[in-house]
């Protein structure tokens, strides 16, 4: 994972709530068993939509999105996080999301920016009066800006350490082998094991 | 006298390899549960990394999002599906991984077979790269789903970093009515709660209405918890759970059936234990829903009428099923009804679909299909007579997978045609582009196809008795 302390640009007032998985990423992106480019998949049924705000001339190269409350419900698909950081999008902000979803965000380096509902309607007309206005996400100081309107954000501090140092979890966590090896000999007997293939 | 615990605080404690303030906590993963369509992403990552698979006798595989459900004597024609099957099988092979492949007796959704060879255990935790997870949680498991740098750590380390999330008691009093299945209690605990009342929270379902329900009810309720936001649901092991486990394949035997007894014995919930969020549900109020909009909240009773959009959100979703406030639901007609899916294609599920098919016939304009959730429970169902219930009504019976639930494989609606469907998820598309997708139980499911519009089993039972 890269390191990732700030994200400037521009942001999409997408608004909705309840935006599933299924949307940002149909089932068709699973299909596939390379991590190629699933950008073509986001939001692929909505955007045959001209009057779609993704298809409007002003946001293009947005790299924020602006969401309603429970942002990513439903599946555990990464693609979904996937989907959006192949298309450019780097962060989104939004009063909730779904817990799969956003423990996935935190995987791959996409951002997920909790604030209020009063925040997400004052950004999302920001934007609609501007939408060149630019926004800035500090992930190191959890701040988040947009032109004179600044707010501090809640961002828990290993998902912070391990987003602005770039850290892989495989690695951290086989820092601690020794207490698996010691837990794993512990473990009861009558728990299920498949005999080994090889 | 220790502190008063919560089902879910004892399996926590129990798999906690180590926490350590400002840190999420390492808990061990007991069995891990893989498919063939976020696997493959997860062994890319792995050999990426150069790492093995830690405890490849903890983990097993099998097809289900993208199988064929018909001409098993056949290749595969879809040709992407078919490679991440290949996939699936050479990296399971090459990981010394056991899995059940399209075709074998064994194979089945995930959450089915797992339970059903009794690897789903009270106390375990149990993860896999899919959110319906939540099912094993019914045996008083931890039981979760995880996304794909997830599913290559716990190959990796047999472990997961994990926050530790807060509880929500969900205390469903009293007794169902004798119409409201396992699948309405929980669109009714959905519909209570909302889509993101859990998010943040380990559901465990309590109360007489829960005690009351089979296991296979229970795992309909568990399995739709991450529809209401929580990452997972439980429910305490009873006698109805142990005699659910005892003789399946990997329950564990004689002596240790005794240890592994004494032991799950005391997961409960400790009086005087409390939760974060608590919601109190009367079993005696529900009715048989179905969902009108395109989320898993947006249901009514079947007796009602289509409600009034309160927000934009709602007026989307009317606009995208085709549906106007003030219709009655029962005057709606389907073109598809669809039994099947890791919510409901159990031996119970298709027991009670069948106890409404038999003797009737599927309404000509309709398309309905049965898929059983394993090929097991098609042999099963098959030696029962279910099967032949079901097409000698005029439904499809098929082999196993997951079928219309996701809409990957051929099993897929027509943009605007309309589902009662069984599954678990109405999210536009998801059974197909433009497709419209009600959720609704199997009783309803199956009254549905032989009306050809919405309607229950007393319907029909009208209809008999005025000829």
């Amino acid at each position: 994972m890269k390191s990732i302390k700030q994200i400037k640009g521009k942001a999409l007032p997408l608004g909705l709530s309840n935006v599933d998985t299924d949307q940002i990423a149909p089932s068709d992106a699973m299909k596939f068993s390379k991590r190629g480019n699933f950008s073509d998949f986001l939001f692929r049924d909505w955007r045959e939509d001209p009057e779609f705000v993704l298809n409007q001339p002003e946001y293009k190269d947005s790299v924020i999105i602006l969401a309603g409350e429970n942002f990513g419900c439903g599946s555990s698909r990464e693609h979904a996080p996937w989907a959006l950081q192949d298309y450019g999008f780097r962060a989104v902000v939004a009063p909730s999301f779904g817990d799969i979803f956003k423990n996935n965000c935190s995987k791959v380096g996409l951002v997920t920016v909790e604030v209020s509902e009063t925040t997400i309607e004052e950004l999302i007309r920001l934007v609609n009066e501007n939408p060149n206005i630019e926004f800035n996400i500090d992930v190191e100081y959890k701040k988040l800006s947009c032109g004179s309107f600044e707010i501090d954000f809640e961002l828990d501090d290993f998902t912070r350490y391990r987003l602005i140092n770039g850290l892989d979890d495989i690695d951290l966590t086989l820092r601690d082998e020794n207490l698996i090896n010691k837990y794993e000999k512990l473990r009861p007997n009558y728990l299920p094991r498949m005999s080994l293939q090889n | 006298m220790t502190n008063p615990k919560t089902l879910f605080d004892k399996v926590w404690e129990k798999n906690l390899i180590r926490s350590r303030s400002g840190k999420p906590d390492l808990l061990y993963v007991d069995f891990h549960l893989m498919h063939e369509v976020t696997s493959t992403h997860a062994f890319n990552m792995l050999r990426q990394m150069g790492r093995k698979v830690r405890r490849p006798d903890l983990t097993i595989a099998t097809m289900d999002h993208q199988v064929p459900t018909t001409n098993l004597d056949q290749p595969i024609k879809d040709q992407i599906a078919a490679e991440q099957m290949n996939a699936l099988k050479k990296n399971c092979t090459e990981f010394g991984i056991t899995m059940f492949p399209w075709g074998s007796n064994e194979q089945g959704i995930v959450h089915v077979i797992g339970p059903e060879r009794g690897l789903t255990q009270p106390g375990m935790v149990i993860v896999c790269g899919d959110s319906h997870t939540s099912t094993h949680g019914a045996f008083g498991a931890l039981a979760f789903g995880i996304g794909i740098s997830e599913v290559a750590h716990v190959l990796a380390t047999q472990t997961l970093p994990q926050r530790k999330p807060k509880t929500m008691a969900v205390t469903v009093k009293g007794k169902l009515p004798k119409d409201v299945t396992a699948k309405d209690l929980i669109l009714g605990i959905i519909q209570k709660i909302g889509t993101h009342g859990g998010v943040g929270h380990v559901i465990e379902y309590r109360g007489e209405a829960i005690r009351a329900l089979s296991m296979e009810g229970r795992m309909t309720v568990c399995n739709m918890t991450i529809e209401g936001g929580a990452r997972a649901g439980m429910i305490a092991p009873d006698d109805v759970t142990f005699n659910y486990l005892k003789g399946k394949p990997n329950a564990p035997k004689g002596e240790e059936w005794e240890k592994a007894l004494e032991d799950w014995s005391k997961l409960y919930t400790d009086e005087g234990a409390i939760f974060d969020k608590e919601v109190i549900i009367y079993a005696s109020e529900l009715k048989p829903f179905v969902t009108w909009g395109t989320t898993p909240a947006q249901s009514i009773t079947i007796d009602s009428t289509i409600p009034l959009p309160k927000n934009k959100t709602e007026e989307k979703a009317l606009e995208y099923m085709g549906l106007k406030p003030g219709m009655r639901i029962k005057d709606i007609e389907v073109d598809a009804v669809f039994i099947g899916s890791c919510t409901n294609a159990r031996i119970e599920d298709l027991r009670a679909a069948a106890n409404v098919a038999k003797g009737h016939k599927v309404k000509d304009s309709v398309r309905a299909i049965v898929v059983p959730g394993s090929m097991k429970v098609k042999k099963q169902a098959e030696d029962e007579g279910l099967a032949k219930i079901f097409i000698d009504a005029g439904f499809e019976w098929r082999a196993a997978g997951c079928s219309m639930c996701v809409g990957m494989n051929d099993d897929v609606l027509k943009p605007e045609q309309r589902c009662a469907s069984t599954s678990n998820r109405n999210f536009e598309g998801r059974q197909g582009k433009g497709a419209r997708t009600h959720l609704v139980s199997p009783v309803i499911a199956a009254a549905t196809a032989i009306k050809g519009h919405f309607a229950s089993l007393s319907d029909l039972n009208k209809e008999v008795s005025t000829k």
